[in-house]
């Protein structure tokens, strides 16, 4: 029984009750007559009433069907074949369940795998079974909560108050979701980040300067403890997004923002923000790309070109540039509402003095703006360090402390997708980590954007 | 006249300043050169940020057009029979009978025979094109048909024209040989392009000339329906919740000040969370388009909210006031008279949240979206890539089939953002209501 | 218009000539024109005051004067306008200097975000009028002290200029506009955002003031326009109804529309 299939029933079972409610509510309204106040509710009211008794419950199991069915079936056509029939990666794993789906729906006549023809069969049956199981878990709840809810009404019954109150508490939930998300990312943060800890010292993680995760597969090899200095990670976050990136761009941002909105004709702007919009859209792995493809070899040329040999193809400078390139826009639109918010009469006082434009704009409009400006910027850093795809694509992955723009950096976030992607089990302290370095950011960019945004906001209030 | 202060001092004399001074008017000049120079940084700041964009622009699509373009070799193909293992009549009794057919045989048979085996011209995929035309005409076999092939990447880089002739035969990844081949191929007519379908409706291959995007597009769609279908009734009725009922206490303060850091955290952190949440938790499917579409949905989640409540504040409380004036509870003023007005700026945010998801690659490779995938998914908890993660994944082969093609979904993705965007621009022209 | 004033008229004046002269001044935003061809005469020895109902075109005429209509994208001037004989729309006129020439202060009290001293020393800055520190803090004492703000904060010159009270900043303001030792000061209703002990310090001020500066003050207040001034003009729709003394205008106003404005017929 299709998913889809109970889907559609469980529909018609709530329109069904919908009617019936609605009917009842009819008839309540026909013996009450025309006396407002007789039937406390309209129809559509015990038709909605009984309609959300039934399909609440019906929808939470098809809900935990669609999540966890797959993964069941799979489980237990796992479980059930002979030992050492498929490997134990999760990779060999996955490709073996996926020519097992390929052979139950039909796409390949014969199966690589010789245990997968047997697997299918089992498939088929174990989905059957499961979907036997919650069809009629879904469809018989619904039938109880939808009857429970009929024989209710009564011409005093308040419908129109439960459903709203239903509405309500939906409200509610929905508002809730995003401090559940909160609290599942400090949660998941911090609870596999104390488990990293158990295995390595915070002190070592914060203050040591050596980083090469590597966990070993024999107790004896060389190297097999690891080391999980992060301070060379924490100097690239910093040195590619909060130096190489602002030093491009903060001045092409403010300049920009200075141009459009002192300067620039009204047309010109309107056609130059979009522009700036457009930059901004652009998915980071474009820039990622772009950097790893086009600047990186070009910088590594200029540095060779200038005497430097040891220049590596994955520089900070690289990922740096355009990562400040891709937050341009960002700055020049925080800068833009910093400038806007300056009160006309404060550069209209400069102008009556015979201040040029410029002279009224560095003396007064920046000093009188500075304030959203910073907090604008702040924002941009806690950005730029939290982005990934540019750094992942073109600084590389060599915790390397140094201070040479020419050279290979790597980042928190980096690291992050380095020590996630591929295979790896899940509670060595190699993989831990990444959940503390998540940490770390998060942490960081948290407080940067509570700081920033108290300033912009104190600043806005300012000249309110 | 007697004035306080009179005592006249410094440069403020009765006279009038010298303003015709010869040291006042170079002084004056001097001003106007530095302002000159001010707004000339203004413009080159903006030359320099539009200058990159139409940098980066020109880059992929010069490098990227190619990948829509695909060139097949003309092959006198033998179908036959005792290779295939497989006669005409067993062709039409049982179509499933031809996925056991030798077709690889068949086709380097034919291309031997055609071209000797010293160098690689066609595509070893290209028996795919074999089978379905037996599929469609089961005479074909023991009969010998002329059709184009897919030719391998280096004969498809040549024609393009993409690899210097010029450079010494170590450092280009096409030997003389395949020159050589390409060269006759040429002259004798042998060679054509057309509009590269295979990279239209393929899934990803390790071979470039067989790599497509359909795969990761359609993962991208199937994880945008899950995120679109949590984010947007989640997200908006949070605003509704938040701008229209919620009593200002403590507790509304704390929703508040979640929903404005969660919509700076980075993306990256939301894929950590679907990692160690959906994955390791709730044992949900690796690399599926759901778990996907969850850890975006909650990624978007806020956009969704902060837009949809400023377009909810935007609706003028007259409207509410003379709906409660008429007997209507404050649930039926919201649903029906303030949500409909709301509504084209919430699903302005939220036409703009979902390009945001669908740009989004850090998240996905968190959660094993990173997979190498040859088959497009069927479903919502099928292993699934996603554009952008197809993007990363091409982008770290050097070879110039993947360049092309890496540059080719860039092209792809840019175009759908840039369709989602003018949605939302159109939305929020044709519905503005002015107050 | 028919009473327009010329250059020398009236007994009260000396025998200089004006220090700024206006013909047939139009100014246009877009396709509404604000002023309909306004021709005046103001004097280093008096006053002037600008009165008129709101929307009556008074402020834009003043913002012509030292072309502070520029910074408005859609304002169109036409007319001429000399200061000491020169035409300040001339091309060969340099706003920067006639800025500096003609200062203005606004109807709400402008100071920059910083010191009270920067505030002063703002424009001899830009406009290299003290070379050394001892010329700057002379130009700035001098400057608080005709402002008649010296007194209280000398003690306090570094603070900010946004710290001090409403009718202290409007003096600041005007301190601002001394230290670059302008002919003329032009003040767009300078008093009205501020309480009547502090416009009284205003008022006192713009009376020490005169004979050193030509001074134009725009005001809906007709006492005050009466407290102040030496010269009135009456603006209505964009015309100037009548100028001429002040204690004339005010007691025998020779136009019906003055007479209806001043008697609080309409307003």
């Amino acid at each position: 029984m299709s998913i889809g299939f109970v889907f559609l029933v469980v529909l018609a079972l709530g329109g069904l009750a919908y009617w019936l409610g609605r009917q009842r509510g009819m008839a309540f309204a026909v013996a009450g007559g025309a006396r407002v106040g007789a039937v406390h509710s309209r129809p559509q009211y015990h038709g909605a009433f009984v309609a959300i008794m039934a399909l609440l419950p019906a929808f939470l199991v098809l809900a935990i069907w669609a999540v966890m069915g797959e993964g069941l079936v799979a489980r237990e056509v796992l479980s059930g074949l002979p030992a050492g029939a498929v490997g134990d990666s999760d990779l060999e794993r996955s490709a073996f369940l996926s020519e097992v789906r390929g052979l139950v729906r039909g796409d390949y006549a014969a199966a690589f795998n010789p245990s997968a023809e047997g697997a299918a069969s089992a498939w088929k049956l174990a989905s059957a079974r499961y979907g036997l199981l919650f069809a009629s878990a879904s469809l018989a709840l619904g039938l109880m909560g939808g009857l429970w809810a009929w024989t209710r009404l009564k011409p005093d019954f308040r419908a129109r108050t439960r459903v709203e109150r239903f509405m309500m508490i939906l409200l509610v939930v929905a508002s809730l979701v995003a401090i559940l998300t909160t609290f599942g990312i400090v949660a998941s943060l911090v609870f596999e980040s104390f488990r990293f800890f158990q295995m390595v010292s915070p002190i070592e993680f914060l203050f040591g300067t050596q980083w090469s995760p590597q966990t070993a597969i024999r107790a004896d090899q060389v190297g097999s403890s690891g080391a999980f200095g992060a301070v060379p990670l924490f100097w690239g976050t910093i040195f590619i997004g909060a130096i190489i990136a602002m030093i491009v761009a903060i001045p092409l941002g403010l300049m920009t923002a200075i141009y459009l909105t002192q300067y620039a004709a009204p047309a010109f702007r309107k056609v130059a923000k979009p522009v700036l919009e457009v930059l901004a859209g652009v998915p980071t792995v474009v820039y990622g790309f772009f950097a790893a493809l086009t600047v990186a070899p070009a910088v590594r040329d200029f540095a060779i070109s200038i005497g430097i040999s040891n220049a590596s193809s994955e520089s900070a400078l690289a990922a740096g540039l355009v990562m400040g390139v891709m937050i341009i826009p960002f700055v020049s639109s925080m800068a833009d509402d910093a400038l806007t918010a300056v009160p006309a009469s404060m550069r209209d006082g400069s102008l009556a003095m015979g201040a040029t434009p410029s002279e009224t704009i560095r003396k007064v409009m920046i000093p009188a703006a500075l304030p959203g400006i910073v907090g604008g910027v702040l924002l941009a850093v806690s950005r730029a360090i939290g982005e990934t795809m540019i750094v992942v694509m073109a600084a590389g992955l060599a915790a390397n402390l140094t201070a040479n723009p020419f050279n290979s950096v790597t980042t928190v976030t980096a690291q992050i997708v380095a020590l996630l992607t591929g295979d790896q089990e899940f509670d060595s302290a190699k993989t831990l980590s990444a959940f503390a370095l998540g940490l770390v950011l998060f942490l960081v960019t948290l407080a940067l954007n509570i700081y920033a945004l108290a300033v912009v906001k104190k600043y806005r209030e300012a000249y309110d | 006249m007697d004035r306080q202060g009179a005592g006249v001092r410094g440069n403020l004399s009765a006279a009038p300043t010298a303003w015709g001074s010869d040291q006042m008017q170079a002084r004056i000049r001097r001003r106007y050169r530095q302002e000159r120079n001010f707004k000339a940084m203004g413009i080159l700041a903006l030359m320099i940020a539009a200058g990159f964009l139409v940098f980066l622009m020109v880059t992929v699509i010069g490098s990227g057009w190619n990948s829509f373009r695909q060139t097949q070799v003309l092959v006198p193909v033998t179908f036959e029979a005792e290779r295939l293992g497989i006669t005409p009549e067993q062709a039409r009794a049982d179509p499933r009978a031809l996925s056991r057919a030798n077709f690889q045989g068949v086709l380097s048979d034919s291309v031997e025979r055609r071209f000797g085996d010293d160098a690689a011209l066609v595509s070893d995929g290209a028996w795919l094109a074999l089978r379905k035309a037996v599929e469609a005409d089961p005479a074909l076999i023991g009969t010998t048909k002329e059709m184009w092939l897919i030719a391998t990447s280096n004969i498809d880089q040549l024609s393009k024209r993409q690899i210097d002739l010029d450079a010494d035969e170590t450092n280009r990844p096409v030997n003389d040989v395949e020159i050589a081949a390409w060269g006759r191929l040429k002259a004798e007519g042998k060679l054509r392009t057309v509009l590269n379908m295979t990279f239209l409706t393929s899934a990803d291959s390790v071979d470039p000339e067989l790599a497509g995007i359909w795969g990761a597009l359609k993962g991208s769609f199937l994880t945008l329906v899950v995120t679109l279908a949590i984010s947007f009734p989640v997200g908006v009725l949070a605003a509704i919740y938040l701008e229209e009922f919620a009593a200002k206490n403590r507790w509304t303060d704390i929703v508040e000040v979640s929903i404005n850091n969660l919509a700076a955290v980075p993306s990256i952190i939301f894929g950590l969370l679907g990692l160690s949440v959906f994955l390791n938790t709730m044992n949900m499917p690796r690399s599926a388009p759901v778990v996907g579409g969850l850890t975006l949905a909650l990624m978007t989640l806020p956009v969704i909210v902060i837009a949809s409540r400023a377009a909810i504040k935007a609706v003028p409380p007259s409207i509410r006031d003379a709906a409660l004036g008429i007997g209507a509870s404050r649930v039926q003023v919201v649903f029906h008279h303030v949500l409909p007005l709301a509504l084209p700026g919430m699903l302005t945010g939220t036409i703009l949240g979902m390009a945001r998801a669908l740009g989004e690659t850090a998240p996905l490779l968190m959660i094993g979206m990173r997979a190498f995938l040859t088959s497009v998914p069927q479903g919502l908890t099928q292993p699934a890539t996603a554009l952008p993660v197809q993007i990363f994944i091409w982008s770290d082969n050097v070879s110039r089939g993947f360049v092309e093609k890496t540059s080719g979904a860039i092209i792809v993705l840019l175009v759908f953002l840039l369709t989602i965007n003018s949605l939302a621009i159109y939305l929020r022209n044709r519905f503005e209501v002015r107050w | 218009m028919t009473t327009q004033a010329e250059g020398g008229e009236g007994p009260v004046q000396g025998s200089s000539r004006p220090k700024m002269t206006a013909r047939d001044v139009r100014v246009s935003y877009g396709d509404i024109e604000a002023l309909k061809g306004v021709s005046i005469d103001v004097s280093t020895e008096d006053v002037t005051a600008f009165i008129g109902p709101s929307g009556c075109g008074k402020s834009t005429f003043l913002r012509c004067l030292n072309r502070m209509n520029d910074t408005v994208a859609s304002a169109r001037v036409s007319g001429e306008i000399l200061l000491d004989g020169h035409d300040i729309y001339a091309p060969d006129m340099d706003v920067v200097q006639l800025r500096a020439r003609v200062g203005m202060v606004f109807q709400k009290p402008n100071p920059f975000p910083k010191s009270i001293y920067e505030n002063v020393g703002y424009g001899p800055r830009i406009h290299g009028l003290a070379s050394k520190k001892a010329d700057m803090d002379a130009i700035v004492e001098e400057s608080l002290r005709r402002a008649g703000l010296w007194d209280e904060v000398k003690d306090r010159l570094q603070d900010s200029g946004t710290a001090l009270s409403g009718g202290q900043q409007q003096r600041l303001c005007i301190a601002r506009a001394i230290a670059v030792n302008p002919e003329v000061i032009l003040m767009d209703e300078p008093a009205s955002a501020l309480d009547p002990i502090a416009t009284a310090k205003i008022e006192e001020l713009i009376d020490d003031l005169r004979g050193r500066y030509a001074i134009v003050i725009v005001t809906h207040n007709m006492q005050q326009a009466a407290r102040v001034s030496q010269k009135t003009a009456f603006f209505h729709l964009g015309t100037l109804v009548e100028y001429g003394d002040t204690r004339e205008i005010f007691t025998n106003p020779k136009q019906p529309r003055t007479k209806d404005y001043i008697t609080g017929r309409y307003g």
